[in-house]
C-alpha cells in the first residue's frame, strides 16, 4: 500500500475538493454572464426556453435608433471624461507628489471622497447642483447637452486616476530626475523623457478604469441625464422595466464585448511595459 | 602661464536645519587630478558634491568651476557631470539611448552623436551592448553606462558619488584600477566621494578628509597616511595607536613625550618645530616591532621599549593583528607572519619602534 505524499503548495489545486470549489466559484461568477450571452442568440421572445440560434435580436438592437443613440452618447461621454480625468488626475497626482503647500492634507482627503461617497449621494448632489446651482442647457446641440453627465463622470473618475498615478509616482527614483538635469535637460525635457515614461503604466491603468467606470455608470448618470441625453445603461434599464427582451440581451452582450476589448487592449499595452518595469526590479505596473 | 584650479570652493557653508553639512569649506582642485573626498557617512561629502553639481546652493561662500562663479547656474548649465551612487540609468531607454541622452538635449547632430556614443561605449568596454535594456545589465555594467553617459558630454569635471559602493568586493577591486586607468585616458578631472579610505588611497592623486562638515586635511594619500594632521585623520585613515599626554623639553634640549597611559618616557624625534604642551602621540600598528621575551634592560637609541603580554591574536594570512597589553593600555600591533614562529596568547613580549615612526598631534 502506498501513501500519497503531502502535496506541495501548488499541488493543492490538484485535490478534488479544491477543484470543485474552484469550479463552483467560476460557475457563480460567470454563469449569469454566459446565460445572458447565450439567450441573446435565442430565437424566442421569451427568455425561458431555447428555440434555436438567431442573430435577429442583434439586428433589432442595432436598428433601434434610441438604443444606438444611447450607445453613442455613452461612448462620447466615456471618451471625453476619460481624457479630461486623465489630465486632471495626472496633474493632481504630480502636485501632491512634488510640492508642499497649505491644505495639502485636506486635498488628499478630498481626493478620496468621490471614491468612498455612496454613488446615490453623488447622484443626488449632481441633480441638485445642475438643476439649482448651475442649470445646464439641455437643449444645447450634441454633444454639449451631455456636459452635465461628462462633468459628473469626471468628478468621480479623476480621483481614481489621481490615486493610481500618485501610487506610481511613489516608486520614482529622484536620482533619475537629477541625472537628466545633470545631463542638460530643462524642466520640460525632464518631464517628457524621464517622468512621463515612468508614469505611463499608471496613466494606462487610470484611463482604463476611468473609461469603464464612465461607460457602465448608472446611478449618477440616471440623476443627471435628461430625456434627450440617455446613456446606454440608463436606456437598458428603461427597456428592462417592461420586459427582459432578447434585444436587451444582445445590446448588453455587445457592451460587454466592447468593455472586454478595451480592457484587453489596455492590459496588452500596459502589460508589455509592466513586464519590462517588473524585470527592472522596480515599481508596479497596472 | 599659471595653472588655474578647475574647482575652487571659497568658504562654502551649507546648513540643513540644525545640521551643518559644510562649514566654511575652502578647497581647490587642479586640472587633471583624481581627487577624493573622504569621510564617514554624514560628514557632508555628498553635500559638497551636490553643491558642485548644482542640486544644492551654498548658504555662504562661492563655488568656481573653471574660473566661472556658479551661483545661480542650474545643474543643466554647469560644465560638470555626475555619476550617481544608484547609477540612475534611465530604465526605459537602451544603453545607447542612455548615453546619447545628454547629446540629444544639446542638439548634437545625429552623425556626430552616433560617433561619440560609440566612442564612449568603447571607452567603458560596452561596445557590444548598445541595444541592451538596463534591466538586462549587471550592476557593474550599469555603472559603465552611467560613466559613458557622463563622459560623452566631455565635462570639465566628472563627479562620482560613491562609485564603487554598490559593487561586490571582487568587482570593486577590479574597478579601482579601471577607473584610475580611465581617468588617465580621458584626462578629465575626476572628483569622487567615498567613505572607504582604502578606495581613496588606492585611486586618488589627492584626498580631502572631511569630518562634520569641515575639511580636516587635504593631502596626497601617502602624506595622509604618514603625516596625518589630526587625531581624526590618523584614526580614519588606517589604524593607529593613540596616546594622550604632554610634550616636555628634556635637559639636553630634546623633546620627550610623557603619557600617563604608558609608564614610559618616550623620546620624540624633532621632525617639526614643536613646543611643550598637551599632545597626542600616534604610532601605526605595522611600525611597532615585537620581540618575544622580557625587555632587555638598558636604553636603546630611540628610547622606546615597552613590556607587555599578548591578549589576543587575529590571524590575517600574511599578517597577524595582535593586541598587546602594556600596563592598562592595549596596543595594536601588526606583524608579518613567518612559517612556524610567532607569539601565542599570554606570552610575554616587548615592543619598540623607531623614533621617526611616531608623530605628535596637537588636535
Amino acid at each position: 500500500m502506498t501513501r500519497r505524499s503531502t502535496p506541495g503548495a501548488l499541488d493543492y489545486l490538484a485535490r478534488a475538493p479544491l477543484r470543485l470549489w474552484l469550479l463552483a466559484t467560476a460557475v457563480f461568477l460567470y454563469a449569469p454572464l454566459l446565460t445572458l450571452i447565450l439567450f441573446s442568440f435565442n430565437d424566442s421572445r421569451r427568455n425561458i426556453i431555447w428555440r434555436g440560434f438567431t442573430l435577429k435580436y442583434y439586428r433589432l438592437a442595432l436598428t433601434d435608433s434610441d438604443l444606438v443613440a444611447a450607445l453613442g452618447n455613452s461612448l462620447t461621454i466615456a471618451l471625453i471624461s476619460t481624457l479630461m480625468s486623465l489630465v486632471l488626475g495626472a496633474l493632481t497626482a504630480l502636485a501632491l507628489w512634488r510640492f508642499r503647500f497649505p491644505g495639502k492634507t485636506a486635498l488628499e482627503g478630498a481626493l478620496a471622497l468621490p471614491i468612498v461617497v455612496p454613488e446615490i449621494c453623488m447622484g443626488v448632489a449632481m441633480l441638485v447642483f445642475f438643476s439649482k446651482v448651475v442649470p445646464w442647457p439641455t437643449e444645447a446641440p450634441w454633444p454639449f447637452n451631455l456636459g452635465a453627465i461628462i462633468i459628473s463622470h469626471i468628478s468621480f473618475s479623476f480621483s481614481f486616476v489621481a490615486v493610481i498615478v500618485r501610487a506610481r509616482l511613489q516608486s520614482f527614483d529622484p536620482d533619475l530626475e537629477a541625472a537628466a538635469r545633470d545631463l542638460g535637460a530643462g524642466t520640460g525635457r525632464v518631464f517628457t523623457s524621464v517622468l512621463a515614461p515612468h508614469m505611463a503604466p499608471g496613466l494606462i491603468a487610470g484611463a482604463l478604469l476611468a473609461f469603464t467606470l464612465s461607460l457602465d455608470d448608472f446611478v449618477i448618470t440616471f440623476f443627471t441625464s435628461g430625456p434627450d441625453t440617455t446613456t446606454f445603461p440608463v436606456k437598458v434599464y428603461s427597456m428592462v422595466r417592461f420586459s427582459v427582451s432578447p434585444e436587451v440581451n444582445a445590446a448588453s452582450t455587445l457592451l460587454m464585448g466592447l468593455t472586454v476589448a478595451v480592457a484587453a487592449v489596455a492590459v496588452w499595452l500596459g502589460g508589455a511595459r509592466a513586464t519590462s518595469v517588473a524585470l527592472a526590479g522596480e515599481g508596479h505596473g497596472p | 602661464m599659471s595653472a588655474r584650479p578647475i574647482i575652487a570652493l571659497e568658504g562654502v557653508t551649507k546648513r540643513f536645519g540644525p545640521t551643518l553639512a559644510a562649514h566654511e569649506v575652502s578647497l581647490s582642485v587642479d586640472e587633471g587630478e583624481f581627487f577624493a573626498l573622504l569621510g564617514p557617512s554624514g560628514c557632508g561629502k555628498t553635500t559638497l558634491l551636490r553643491l558642485l553639481a548644482g542640486f544644492e546652493h551654498p548658504d555662504a561662500g562661492r563655488i568656481l568651476i573653471d574660473g566661472q562663479d556658479m551661483s545661480g547656474v542650474p545643474p543643466n548649465k554647469r560644465p560638470v557631470n555626475m555619476v550617481f551612487q544608484s547609477y540612475a540609468v534611465f530604465p526605459h531607454m537602451s544603453v545607447a539611448e542612455n548615453v546619447a541622452f545628454g547629446l540629444k538635449v544639446d542638439r548634437v547632430p545625429a552623425p556626430e552623436r552616433r560617433r561619440r556614443v560609440e566612442e564612449a561605449l568603447a571607452l567603458v568596454k560596452l561596445e557590444d551592448l548598445g541595444a541592451r535594456r538596463p534591466h538586462q545589465l549587471s550592476g557593474g555594467q550599469k555603472q559603465r553606462v552611467a560613466l559613458a553617459r557622463a563622459l560623452v558630454k566631455r565635462p570639465r569635471v566628472l563627479l562620482l558619488d560613491e562609485p564603487l559602493s554598490a559593487l561586490d568586493a571582487k568587482l570593486r577591486e577590479a574597478m579601482r584600477g579601471e577607473l584610475a586607468q580611465l581617468q588617465r585616458t580621458v584626462g578629465v578631472t575626476f572628483l569622487f566621494v567615498t567613505h572607504d579610505q582604502e578606495e581613496a588611497l588606492a585611486m586618488a592623486t589627492r584626498c580631502a578628509v572631511m569630518n562634520e562638515g569641515s575639511l580636516e586635511q587635504v593631502a596626497a594619500p601617502r602624506d595622509l597616511y604618514e603625516r596625518p594632521a589630526s587625531r581624526f585623520v590618523a584614526d580614519f585613515i588606517g589604524q593607529v595607536n593613540l596616546f594622550a599626554g604632554r610634550l616636555t623639553r628634556a635637559a639636553d634640549g630634546g623633546l620627550s613625550f610623557v603619557s600617563p597611559e604608558i609608564s614610559a618616557l618616550i623620546r620624540v624625534a624633532a621632525r617639526e618645530a614643536v613646543g611643550e604642551g598637551p599632545a597626542w602621540m600616534a604610532v601605526r600598528p605595522e611600525e611597532i616591532d615585537l620581540a618575544i621575551g622580557r625587555a632587555p634592560v638598558g636604553a636603546t637609541a630611540g628610547g622606546v621599549r615597552l613590556g607587555g603580554t599578548v591578549a589576543r591574536i587575529s590571524f590575517l594570512g600574511s599578517h597577524s593583528a595582535l593586541e598587546v597589553l602594556v600596563g592598562v593600555r592595549s596596543l595594536r600591533v601588526l606583524r608579518a607572519n613567518r612559517a612556524g614562529e610567532g607569539p601565542g596568547v599570554g606570552d610575554e613580549v616587548w615592543l619598540s619602534w623607531r623614533p621617526e615612526a611616531a608623530w605628535i598631534l596637537y588636535r
